[in-house]
Order: C-alpha cells, then sequence, then structure tokens
C-alpha cells in the first residue's frame, strides 16, 4: 500500500500520536493557531516553536469523492470507494483528508457512497497499514 | 510594464495522437523549427529559451538540435499546467527588459512518458504535501479536482448540466477543427450524462484528453514583429499568480480553498492591462477538468463568486453566438492535452484572424493556465 513517510520530519509527531490512538496537530508555540499540514514556520507570527496539540477527533464532512477505476494497482481491489475532507471542529481552517468507515477496522468501501453527504458529524477512528495508524472516520 | 511592447509573430506544433513515436525532445525540436519557419526567422537567432520545468528535452538539448546561437537568457517554470502562459509571459519580459531578442517557448509532451504522469509514478513511502492525500486513496488529478468540484457544486448550486456545458461546447468547437484529436466526433447531452464515473461527481467528458505532441511560440520585440511576415500578436498584459496558504492541487487547507490561484494571477493580469473582461473577445480557458472553467471564469472576472456555472448556460461559451466563445479549438478536453499550450496557440490564431471557429473582429484573447496550481495567464491583441 502507499503510506506516508512517518519519519518525515515535519509530520513525524503526527504519526507518533496515531501510534497512541491520538489525533493532534501542529500548533504554532508562539500565538498558538493550529496548522495542517505541519511546516516550520507558523505564516502569522513567523515563530518556529511548535506543540502538537491534541484534537477532541469531531469533524464534519466537508466535501468528498466517490473514485473508480483505474487507479493504482494498491487501491484497484477497493474501488469505488470514497474519500473525503473532514472539517475539524476545533477551526474552521482545519482539514484533512481521510476515509470514512463503516467501524474501527474496516475497509475504506465498507460505507455506501450513496449514504454520505456534506456536513455529516464524524468521530475519528485509527486503522494500522504496514506499521503506520491512518486516523479513519466513522459517522457519529 | 512589458505592455504591447513584444509580439508572437511565430507559431509551430506537430500533429496530436497517441502512440507517437518520436521523443519528447523531438517533438519539441519539430514545434520549435516549424515556428521559427512560421516567424522567418533563423534559428541561429534564437537566443532566449522558457520552458516548462516538466520538459524532457533540456534547454541545451534544443539549443543543438535547432541550431540557436549564443543564448542569453532562459527560464523554466514549474507546476505542470499552471506554467503555458507563464512560459510566454517570461519570454516576452526577457525582449522586453533587453535580455535577449528571440525568445522561443514551447510544450513537448507524451502520455507514456516518465515526465507526463506523475501520479502514476506515486512511490509507495509517501513524502511532502502527498503523505496527506494519496495515502488515503485520493490517488489521480481527477480526484483532487473532484473534491473541490462537489464543494463548489455543494456551496453555490452549480450542476453537472454546468460541467456539461463545457464539456459541450468544446467538443463542438473540437468539431471544426481538422487538428483536434476529437474533430470528427460529436458528443451530446445524453451521452455526457451517461458516461461512466471516474472520480463522482466528475465524469469521463469531465476529463481531458491524453494526447501526445509539442507546440511552439516565437516572441520579438513589437518593433522587429513590424517587419516580419506575419499579423503581430501582442502580449498586452501577462500575470502568474500563488495565492496565500496555496497547496499545490490539494488545496483544502486555507480559509478560502475556492479562491485558486486565477485570482491572484487576475489581479496583475488586468491591473496592467488597458481592458477589463467585458472588452475580451473570446477566452481560451485551461480546462484538465470541466470544473476549473467556471472556477476560472470566477477568478478572471467575467462573473462573481459562485457565478460561474451558471455563466456557462445558454450557449455562453460557444462560438459564434455565446458571449465568450471560449476554447475555440477545442482545448485541452477535445483538441489535445497538451498542459495547455494549445490554448495558446488558439489565442494567436484568434488574433490572426485564422482559427477554425473565428470570432468575427475579434480583438483581444485572454489565455489561461491551469486552475489549482501555481499559474499564469495572458491577455493578447491584435
Ligand atoms: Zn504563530
Amino acid at each position: 500500500m502507499l503510506i506516508p513517510d512517518i519519519e518525515d520530519e515535519d509530520s513525524a509527531p503526527f504519526w507518533e500520536a496515531t501510534a497512541r490512538g491520538e489525533l493532534r496537530v501542529q500548533a504554532c508555540g508562539g500565538c498558538g493557531r493550529m496548522r495542517h499540514p505541519p511546516r516550520p514556520m507558523c505564516p502569522h507570527c513567523r515563530s518556529l516553536a511548535t506543540e502538537w496539540r491534541r484534537l477532541s477527533g469531531r469533524a464534519t464532512v466537508w466535501s468528498f469523492v466517490v473514485v473508480h477505476p483505474p487507479v493504482l494497482p494498491d487501491f484497484a481491489e477497493l474501488a469505488p470507494y470514497p474519500v473525503i475532507v473532514a472539517a475539524l471542529e476545533e477551526d474552521a481552517e482545519l482539514r484533512m483528508v481521510g476515509n470514512v468507515v463503516s467501524a474501527e477496522g474496516a475497509p475504506i468501501n465498507s460505507v455506501d457512497p450513496a449514504t454520505l453527504a456534506i456536513g455529516q458529524p464524524l468521530r475519528v477512528a485509527f486503522a494500522e497499514v504496514e506499521g503506520v495508524h491512518m486516523p479513519r472516520w466513522v459517522r457519529d | 510594464m512589458i505592455k504591447d511592447r513584444t509580439a508572437i509573430v511565430g507559431i509551430g506544433q506537430t500533429t496530436f495522437g497517441k502512440g507517437i513515436e518520436d521523443s519528447e525532445l523531438s517533438l519539441a525540436c519539430q514545434a520549435i523549427s516549424a515556428a521559427l519557419d512560421d516567424a522567418g526567422i533563423a534559428p541561429s537567432e534564437v537566443d532566449g529559451l522558457c520552458m516548462f520545468a516538466m520538459e524532457d528535452g533540456r534547454e541545451v538539448q534544443v539549443a543543438r538540435n535547432v541550431g540557436c546561437g549564443d543564448v542569453t537568457f532562459f527560464s523554466e517554470i514549474g507546476y505542470g499546467g499552471g506554467a503555458g502562459c507563464g512560459v510566454v509571459g517570461q519570454a516576452a519580459m526577457a525582449v522586453a527588459t533587453g535580455q535577449c531578442r528571440v525568445a522561443v517557448a514551447w510544450r513537448a509532451r507524451k502520455r507514456a512518458s516518465k515526465t507526463s504522469r506523475p501520479w502514476a509514478q506515486t512511490k509507495p513511502v509517501l513524502g511532502g504535501d502527498q503523505q496527506w492525500s494519496r495515502a488515503f486513496g485520493l490517488l489521480r488529478p481527477v480526484d483532487e479536482v473532484a473534491l473541490l468540484a462537489r464543494r463548489y457544486m455543494h456551496e453555490y448550486g452549480a450542476t453537472r448540466d454546468h460541467l456539461a456545458n463545457v464539456a459541450l461546447a468544446f467538443r463542438k468547437h473540437a468539431n471544426r477543427n481538422p487538428n483536434a484529436v476529437m474533430y470528427e466526433k460529436p458528443l451530446t447531452r445524453e451521452q455526457y450524462m451517461s458516461a461512466r464515473w471516474i472520480s463522482e461527481p466528475l465524469c469521463l467528458f469531465d476529463n481531458c484528453l491524453e494526447t501526445d505532441g509539442a507546440l511552439a511560440i516565437v516572441v520579438v520585440s513589437a518593433e522587429r514583429a513590424r517587419d516580419l511576415r506575419r499579423k503581430p500578436v501582442y502580449v498586452h498584459s501577462f500575470g502568474q499568480g500563488l495565492p496565500p496558504q496555496h497547496t499545490v492541487m490539494t488545496n483544502y487547507y486555507c480559509d478560502d480553498p475556492l479562491r485558486g490561484p486565477s485570482w491572484a494571477c487576475a489581479q496583475r493580469l488586468w491591473a496592467n492591462s488597458d481592458f477589463r473582461p467585458a472588452d475580451v473577445s473570446c477566452a481560451q480557458i485551461y480546462d484538465a477538468f470541466s470544473p476549473l472553467v467556471p472556477l476560472s471564469l470566477e477568478g478572471y472576472g467575467f462573473c462573481g463568486r459562485g457565478e460561474g456555472g451558471a455563466f456557462t448556460d445558454g450557449g455562453a461559451l460557444e462560438w459564434p453566438d455565446g458571449r465568450l466563445p471560449t476554447n475555440t479549438s477545442g482545448g485541452g478536453m477535445s483538441e489535445a492535452y497538451v498542459h495547455g499550450f494549445n490554448l495558446v496557440l488558439e489565442g494567436v490564431r484568434q488574433m490572426r484572424g485564422d482559427s477554425t471557429a473565428q470570432v468575427a473582429n475579434a480583438t483581444t484573447c485572454l489565455v489561461t493556465s491551469g486552475e489549482g496550481v501555481p499559474t499564469s495567464a495572458l491577455l493578447l491583441r491584435n
């Protein structure tokens, strides 16, 4: 499968948190604003200080697609499957690409895409894929 | 300002198709050679080279093949389909500022080439921005755009009928253009609505073609242009755009994801122009995917936020009677997908008066590059 580089210098703490079952995002050590994806400098105050703030894990569906073939071999057997952008409840600009699943541990094609809608409430879950703990979303 | 100080005086292209045997370097050199012949300028006079950073053939190879003289300006622009107007605009800037006298800009692309479809070579361990999208199965450019398209349709009430308006208009234009890949293939609304999904809400006909081919243009000063054989097409205005907090293709993380690079680019384009959107005779708008057209119409000021879908109603994009005939050679969706560089050449043909869907008395043409990536645009005039 395609997996993220969990040793990436900017994002490693994100994956260390998911391995503990926590959803954390980078927050500025200067002004406190949260940001995702992670990066070295805060665009609001230019501070290099960062902390990793734990989130509630609650979100809503901001948008979604249903991916149909042809896709890369790793995902071919799962297609068609939905992919979403989740809007996190802590900050209107904080969004993440992810997958809605029917229950924790279920595959990314486990929900009927016809039941998805923008605005649906979500709660984070996690699934291990080749040693990486991927955030997943179940409907709340 | 570079306003009207340079002109495009030569255009050249190869045939478009699939499975062309020539290398991308060979195709690039063929297109540049044809553009120089069109301009009536010897290759030894070429002293400026502007190309996409994604080009397979490099400047030194092009110079060795085409037979350039001392090249005194060369530049590359990244971000794939965002670069088309950028390489032309930087060629114009280089000529206008005296860094070179004869500049060429081009794009050569083959579907099967390593450099053509980066998504198909995704590495199994993802770094950079891709780690936040591809690992979740958001794999292809169409998936990335479809996420924004769904949100756009939700926020503003745009519909699949609006996207069909885009696809059908461009196909009609291609059906008049013998060089278009889809010249002999009409498209109906019924065919569009029953087409297979690629990434819902986008279907097959919301996607551009995959094409092998190359195109090139030649830029010289306005003074020199008046002595050459072709009617000069002046580079009236040029802009590039990279908005705040932008993420390439996956622009989901900023406060206003539906305000893309076109908005940033449009600021400079219109600020340096004597014209307004209402003055534009026709447009060539980057169309790797149909939703990029309503977004670009908004970004470049042809309508307000959220009005891009409705703008396409009533045949607005169609030659000859629409209020803004758009992609009059068929565009990326129906002529050829060469990273939008065919749009530049069609803009030149409209200003010369020899398009296969020629807008009567056309005096200005907007050409845009990719919305959704750091982009660029040109306003051409005759
Ligand atoms: Zn800060």
